[in-house]
């Protein structure tokens, strides 16, 4: 796509991939349909009601950009990133925090975003695959995921990626064995694990040396 | 999910009064990982949360004077990455490391950990009413006794309730005798691990001895020589992220080849963290053998009970223990 908001909306809250995808479908599969579409995203996300009682005022920082907007205090942050800023990078696997498709970092650690009550972000930073890039140059570990091929539908991906960064940024992505063991709690039901360990491994000697 | 109030205090104190304040339906609430997972399935129900993680100073870990101090707010991941501890203490950092995973550990905390709830699938799966649970309903009855039972306790089950006690860091706690202080209504008071835990006898819905409104702040360890040569031993269902089948924490003080003291507590077969008195008595004076270790790893079991289809969990719990006690034993090798 040649949309010419890209990179500044991959990093914040408009971009909607789903509304992207869905205005390519209904409209033409054009990037000039795609960037329409964006318009109604905001029309989107409005919350629905919620007694006062029942509701906070969260403040936290989302891929570098300040946010502040009233939520339920059920809502998890991953449905904070999905359903009211449209980031809908990390997915909703199992909701049960089993699966790591979720996972984000929080003040640079990796955590199950599905598991967080979003206003445990008060104060906090948060960072998702779509704050990952540095404009168009991928993070060492997209690049490697392309390059060894380390997904095959693509869903558990952004988490995986997520918990890759933090696995190295952890000091644990040493060996094969400790790769295995520091990733388990993120899950690809295609079976694609050989090609991330590799990925892993690849974009670890590159971090290091970055 | 129930709507419900949020509040984060900044000193326990606050935390306490909070809790009190707000009347029935309080819960505290830390990482979040095991209380938000059950409200998400209706099975914790709470109309006011209180947040702890905003309390100062309850977060660091002191291992000054060999005694060992956790704030109960020590995520599990930094525990498990104390070399002191490693170094001190393996028992204690294996069982951090070996549970959940690491998303799950950074969130986690080691005081919320304490109160993990069980996995029991009848527990979990049945609050829209599929399979009555003692534990989600007391007086409904147990669809797990006579069910599909292989993830059953074998130690410390009753006629209502044969769920496992899920958790790992307290079996090794248990084995190192910790002591846990809480706040409280009443002031402060502290006591060892293993009083935390309540079998499930008559009333499974009641599994800690934690009184309404009291809050844990603190773990300690005492010093001990057994410490060094431990170890956590843990069979599951696949290598990593999984809870336990059968595990076993143990720690031996060792003079020679003779086995002076002996810890040892049991995870994955008991209805609570299971302190294997029997198997440290079949140890302690003894030379070690591998024969020796399994006559251990069976006494650990000599009161087990299986049910349909756990049955396998004494003969894996025995063995668990024996290769435990050897790996342990090794260590005064190296």
């Amino acid at each position: 796509m040649s949309c010419p908001e890209e990179q500044s909306l991959l990093k914040g809250p408009l971009l909607s991939r789903r509304t992207a995808l869905h205005g390519s479908a209904v409209l033409a599969a054009t990037s000039i349909a795609a960037c329409s579409a964006r318009a109604v995203d905001a029309e989107q996300l409005k919350p629905l009601p919620v007694a006062p009682t029942h509701a906070v005022t969260l403040r936290t920082t989302v891929n570098g950009r300040a946010i502040e907007l009233e939520i339920d205090t059920r809502t998890s942050l991953l449905d904070l990133l999905r359903e009211r800023l449209a980031l809908t990078g990390a997915k909703k696997g199992c909701d049960h925090g089993q699966c790591g498709a979720c996972t984000v970092h929080l003040d640079g650690r990796r955590v199950a975003s599905c598991l967080t009550l979003a206003a445990k972000g008060e104060g906090r930073q948060v960072v998702t695959i779509e704050g990952l890039s540095d404009g168009a140059t991928l993070h060492p570990m997209q690049q490697a995921f392309i390059d060894h091929d380390a997904l095959q539908c693509g869903y558990c991906t952004p988490g995986q990626i997520m918990a890759a960064v933090a696995c190295v940024a952890e000091g644990n992505a040493t060996t094969k064995e400790r790769i295995r063991e520091y990733m388990s709690g993120n899950i690809c039901r295609c079976g694609a694990y050989v090609g991330i360990v590799a990925a892993i491994e690849d974009a670890a000697s590159k971090m290091r040396g970055a | 999910m129930q709507s419900f109030n949020y509040t984060r205090p900044t000193t326990a104190q606050e935390a306490v009064k909070a809790f009190a304040d707000a009347g029935a339906g309080a819960r505290f609430v830390a990482g979040g990982t095991n209380l938000y997972d059950l409200m998400k399935l209706n099975i914790e129900q709470p109309l006011h949360l209180v947040d702890v993680t905003s309390i100062d100073g309850l977060d660091a870990l002191s291992t000054d004077g060999g005694r060992i101090r956790l704030g109960a707010l020590v995520p599990m991941s930094a525990a498990a990455t104390n070399e002191r501890l490693a170094r001190d203490y393996p028992v204690l950092v294996e069982a951090l490391w070996k549970a959940a995973s690491q998303q799950i550990r950074n969130m986690a905390t080691v005081g919320g950990n304490l109160l993990q709830r069980t996995r029991c699938m009848y527990f979990r799966n049945g609050a829209d009413g599929a399979f009555p649970c003692n534990k989600r309903e007391p007086g409904s009855g147990c669809a797990a006794i006579g069910g599909l039972d292989s993830g059953q306790a074998v130690l410390g089950a009753s006629d209502a309730c044969n769920a496992v006690s899920p958790g790992d860091w307290p079996v090794a706690l248990t084995a190192l005798e910790a002591i846990v202080e809480v706040q409280g209504p009443q002031g402060v008071r502290s006591f060892p691990v293993a009083e935390l835990y309540r079998l499930p006898e008559a009333t499974p819905h009641l599994e800690f001895s934690l009184a309404p409104g009291e809050l844990i702040t603190a773990i300690e360890v005492p010093q001990t020589s057994a410490g060094r040569f431990s170890t956590y031993h843990k069979v599951r269902d696949r290598e990593s992220y999984a809870f336990a089948l059968a595990s076993a924490a143990v720690a031996l003080e060792i003079d020679g080849d003779r086995i002076i003291e002996a810890r040892i507590a049991l995870g994955g077969v008991a209805t609570r963290p299971w302190r294997a008195k029997e198997a440290e008595q079949a140890l302690v004076g003894q030379i070690f053998t591998l024969a020796r270790a399994r006559e251990a790893g069976a006494a650990a079991f000599w009161a087990a009970k299986p049910g349909r289809h756990n049955g396998f969990k004494i003969e894996l719990g025995a063995r668990t223990v024996a290769d435990a006690i050897e790996i342990a034993f090794k260590r005064s090798r190296a």
